[in-house]
């Protein structure tokens, strides 16, 4: 079995996904999530230790593309779908911490 | 309303006109849009401009492309450049693509003409087109009910006589689960054979892009149209578009087609019914029924409710408030995207959204995302596996007909259950169609379904017209 | 620099290095350093929905090049989405190589013997740039910032080594031989004041034979200097901090160059987790032998080679030209040292002349052809040039190209008359009657002043040899 979904577990991925929820909202969603992950526990008792995990269902590869340079988008046109921009540039609040 | 086939007949005849075509679609647009919520864009102008080149193309004696003059609905996933695509989001409200989806491009190319913008499962998870932000969209048959989803919009537009073919996206069940409900034929093309660029991502490892039509023939000229290689997606099928249309008639003489116990199971009295009956229809075309069980469906739901969550928590991170589309304000970044993200989402896609974060987070990969990713090769074999035996399956596409709208928004699991006959498809990357056959309760569609292996569409396309044409059509 | 007792550093290091493609990993927008913000950006590499990657053949074959100058196993790989929200990054996750890297293994050996393991070269995906407004215009205490998505998406290689390195000197050497490594083959312009080669390192101490320590990972070393700075600072601030009774904590630390301090970034704790999975729009790459060997056949000689084959060519080599040699290698210039030997030209001057003028402008060197430079030492080993004069030629070939004779002529590098030199090496030794004095009585060092002295006067025009002629002459 695989362990059950607590609220503070659900508070954390909803911190990681960048999602505020209410503590209704809290209690909510780890019911309902429970249950889909409840559902989902069909599969924790296969044994499929030895099985490959499938992420494409064909098996291409190298699929590639020449280097060869192809016309990019108008600023006007990249910046008018911003929120915010300026000098070029599109324009955010300060951000906090450095990339990691 | 005519057919696409006729429509593209009369054009090239010159018996009409792709603008005169275009002028009914919008009147059946304005007739009933406001009541069942199918349109959430219509693009008149656009439609008028490309309707008269190709009235001009024919004036001037050349050639026109094999949906010359076709009125055609787009879900409101697919780009579509300089016109306004939502997902049914608010957080992507007012954004317009600065480019087109090549679907949309060689629907152009074809002479079809989009007519505008389809409601749709906000980013297309649902199965009623219950969850837009922009309302529900209702049965064109019976608008107390839903008319299934995720493109319930593109559904409703071909079932209210809008526009003869519509597209839409069918990640579990998106495109055939709403043809059902509407009595349409709704195609599920194998994975890689429609390109994905320009189709906004929900699980990009299942979607793919399909026709519906109200008849067989429509659908096939709509996905030969649409279908072939595109160097714009990696995972893009290295062939052209396969011949759909001349294959139509082939029949089913010889062919072995297996009727799935785990695809009719726990469906409803009136749907089994039909399931049956479409067999002996076959049958009676000189086909070979084999009953058969494939246990591993049963494990589709688990898995595809993992699957498809993890893809889209990633697929769907780029919703941040940074360069387009809805930004709530704050005072640093990363509360300008949790702001952003708080009201720009509905519950359904945060409901995914943080189940598939946890099913990816460190410490439960393994016993969900990874687990899910074997279960998916446990589905290919199994399908594989039936395929050495049998040339097609057959079995219910829903266990109902359509319900009634808001029947199941309060019970995520119960709406999760409408898909579980269509998910094992998508899973395998494999072909599947639903094709209208018998009615049920209130006199309300039913669709069976019929599945195939990867590139196995003309052979489909042959069943379902078998079906028809037993069914008076 | 040592360090105390009998403390050890263990140092390994992550190298970035973007790739010199034309076009970007996923798209066909040009991947070209100093464009004007937000011009070179499409659907792909913005990160706008419905957009879908499609893999750069181009960086695929510079990173297996890599991996062949690093004697790894090129293998079959796949990429990875790392999912962490950052606003510079479009779609909210980085394409990189995880469990499956294209080059596995490796190593480098290093011009002192040494040999330094390679865990991995993987392919991975660049980010946009931001720029922090108000405050003092860096990330802290700024009120908002501007991102610009030029650099979204350019391909990079990142090379991760094994914890052999155990000084300072040895990780510069390290990241100075990879560089050269990453020029020969093509794969990178190696320059780190424009980013195009970032390093991180991770540092940690121990007692001799002792298991490592815990390690600090350093973020932010864009020069080589820094590099060496950093990592010395690191590992006397962990021995200081054990000495002392405390513990290391695994954490990112941040290099401020100008206080010459590393400081605290995220704490093991804070880190993120990236919920890595397969990236569903990317199928595997499986470089085939037949693949694989056709970018071996295209590769040239590497830097160890090279080095052997030039130092070859000195009869007896001094401390100085074995680092002039360094130079000529790293900066791929020895094609024009090979050219002036066999013109005839001076071991030592070829060296030095390539080492300091031709390295001094590498974006120009295409104005300079192996002749004109090989003219150019031969006229000044003739006396024809002084040194300073031959310098400022070479200065003129590099901005303008062009024949160094007549370049000379049109300078007015005239050779100065016998006569006017010697009235001005006797000019000098009137007005300096006590180095005349010492000079006379066999301190030959004076020779030198009075070589001073006269190009002073004659604004680098005279020739010393002839200085020297002159001042014997005299005596
Ligand atoms: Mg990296
Ligand atoms: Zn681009």
């Amino acid at each position: 079995m695989s362990p059950s979904l607590r609220r503070e577990d659900v508070a954390h991925v909803a911190k990681l996904a960048r999602l505020t929820l209410s503590d209704d909202e809290l209690d909510q969603f780890t019911q309902q999530l429970s249950q889909v992950l409840e559902h989902a526990n069909d599969m924790s008792s296969l044994d499929l230790e030895n099985v490959v995990p499938t992420t494409h269902p064909f098996g291409l590869v190298n699929v590639v593309r020449d280097d060869v340079v192809r016309p990019s988008l108008d600023r006007d046109e990249v910046l008018a779908m911003a929120p915010d921009s300026e000098d070029g540039r599109f324009a955010v609040p300060r951000i906090i911490g450095e990339a990691p | 309303m005519k057919s696409a086939e006729q429509i593209v007949r009369d054009v090239r005849s010159g018996a009409t006109t792709a603008s005169a075509e275009l002028d009914d679609a919008l009147l059946a647009v304005k007739a009933r849009n406001e009541e069942l919520n199918v349109f959430l864009y219509v693009d008149e102008e656009g439609a008028r401009r490309q309707a008269e080149s190709v009235d001009a193309a024919i004036a001037r004696g050349e050639s026109v492309g094999p949906l010359a003059g076709v009125p055609i609905a787009l879900k409101d996933n697919l780009c579509q450049r300089g016109i306004p695509t939502t997902c049914s989001s608010r957080i992507l409200e007012g954004w317009r693509p600065p480019y087109s989806a090549t679907v949309v491009d060689r629907l152009l190319a074809a002479g079809a003409v989009p007519v505008g913008k389809t409601n749709l499962d906000e980013f297309a998870m649902g199965s009623s087109t219950e969850n837009s932000a922009f309302g529900p969209t209702r049965n064109p048959l019976d608008p107390t009910r839903v008319p299934g989803g995720s493109s319930g919009g593109s559904a409703a537009a071909v079932a209210a006589d809008m526009t003869p073919l519509a597209l839409g996206s069918d990640t579990g069940g998106s495109i055939r689960q709403p043809a059902a409900l509407c009595g349409l034929i709704g195609v599920k093309p194998t994975y890689g054979l429609v390109s994905r660029y320009g189709l906004i991502a929900f699980a990009s490892s299942l979607d793919q892009i399909g026709p519906f039509a109200k008849n067989v023939t429509d659908a096939a000229m709509l996905l030969e149209a649409i279908a072939g290689h595109d160097e714009m997606d990696s995972t893009s099928l290295p062939e052209p578009a396969p011949s759909l249309v001349a294959h139509i008639n082939d029949g089913v003489a010889g062919k072995r087609i297996g009727l799935v116990r785990d695809l009719v199971d726990g469906a409803d009295e009136d749907v089994v019914q039909s399931v049956l009956r479409a067999a002996e229809a076959l049958a009676a075309e000189g086909a070979t029924i084999v009953e058969l069980s494939i246990p591993e469906f049963r494990l589709g739901l688990s898995a595809y409710y993992i699957l498809a969550p993890a893809e889209a928590s990633s697929n769907l991170a780029r919703y941040d408030g940074v360069r387009y589309g809805l930004r709530v304000n704050a005072d640093d970044v990363t509360a300008m995207n949790e702001a952003t993200r708080t009201a720009g989402f509905g519950d359904e896609v945060k409901r995914r959204i943080m189940l598939g974060t946890y099913a990816l987070s460190a410490g439960y990969y393994d016993a969900y995302y990874g687990q899910a990713l074997k279960v998916r090769t446990m589905m290919i074999s199994a399908f594989a596996n039936a395929y050495r035996d049998v040339d097609l399956l057959l079995g219910a596409t829903t266990p109902s007909v359509a319900f009634e709208l808001g029947s199941k928004v309060s019970d995520p699991m119960a709406m999760y259950l409408s898909d579980i006959f269509t998910i094992p498809t998508n899973l395998a990357g494999d072909a599947a169609l639903s094709v209208p056959f018998g009615t049920g309760e209130h006199d309300l569609p039913i669709g069976v379904q019929l599945l195939g292996p990867g590139r196995s569409e003309a052979k489909l396309f042959a069943a379902a017209r078998v079906l028809e044409i037993a069914e008076g059509r | 620099m040592g360090l105390p007792g009998d403390w050890e550093m263990v140092v390994g290091l992550e190298v970035h290095t973007e790739l010199k493609t034309a076009t970007k990993m996923f798209c066909g927008c040009a991947n070209h350093f100093g464009a004007q913000p937000n011009t070179n950006v499409c659907p792909v590499c913005l990160g706008l929905p419905g957009s879908l990657p499609v893999l750069n053949v181009r960086a695929v074959e510079l990173a297996m090049a890599i991996g062949i100058a690093l004697h790894s196993t090129i293998a079959a790989s796949t990429f990875h989405r790392k999912n962490y929200f950052y606003p510079d990054m479009p779609k909210d996750f980085q394409i990189s190589q995880y469990d499956l890297p294209i080059n596995k293994g490796g190593y480098l050996d290093l011009p002192d013997g040494s040999r330094v393991s390679i865990e991995r070269a993987h392919l991975e995906e660049d980010t946009g740039k931001s720029t922090h407004l108000g405050g003092t215009g860096r990330i802290h205490g700024a009120d908002r910032s501007l991102v610009d998505y030029n650099r979204s998406g350019v391909p990079l290689v990142e090379i991760v080594s094994g914890p052999d390195i155990r000084s300072s000197a040895q990780a510069r050497s390290y990241a100075s031989s990879l560089r050269a490594i990453l020029i020969a083959t093509g794969a990178s312009d190696g320059r780190m004041e424009e980013g195009s080669m970032r390093i991180d390192a991770n540092v940690s101490v121990r007692k001799p034979n002792a298991p490592f320590g815990t390690r600090c990972e350093i973020k932010n070393l864009n020069s080589l200097r820094s590099l060496q700075r950093a990592i010395d600072f690191e590992a006397l601030r962990q021995i200081e901090l054990i000495e002392s009774g405390g513990t290391v904590r695994q954490e990112t630390r941040h290099w401020d160059e100008n206080v010459g301090a590393t400081s605290t970034m995220r704490t093991k704790e804070e880190a993120e987790d990236y919920r890595y999975f397969r990236e569903p729009d990317l199928v595997e790459l499986v470089p085939s032998d037949e693949w694989q060997g056709r970018v071996r056949d295209a590769l040239g000689p590497m830097p160890a080679e090279r080095r052997l084959l030039l130092i070859s060519r000195l009869s007896s080599p001094s401390e100085t030209q074995l680092d002039a040699v360094e130079v000529v290698i790293d900066l791929g210039l020895e094609d024009y040292v090979h050219a002036a030997l066999d013109a005839g030209a001076d071991a030592s001057l070829a060296l030095a002349r390539a080492a300091n003028e031709l390295a001094a402008g590498l974006d120009l060197l295409s104005n300079v052809t192996f002749t004109a430079f090989s003219s150019t030492l031969l006229l000044e080993q003739s006396g024809t040039l002084s040194a300073t004069q031959s310098k400022t030629v070479l200065g003129e070939l590099l901005k303008s190209g062009g024949d160094p004779a007549s370049i000379a002529t049109s300078l007015g590098f005239e050779q100065m008359s016998s006569e006017s030199l010697a009235s001005t090496v006797a000019l000098l030794i009137d007005e300096n009657p006590d180095e005349w004095e010492r000079f006379r009585d066999g301190d030959e060092k004076l020779a030198q002043f009075f070589i001073g002295q006269v190009m002073k006067q004659t604004k680098g025009q005279a020739n010393g040899k002839d200085v020297i002629k002159e001042l014997h002459a005299r005596r």
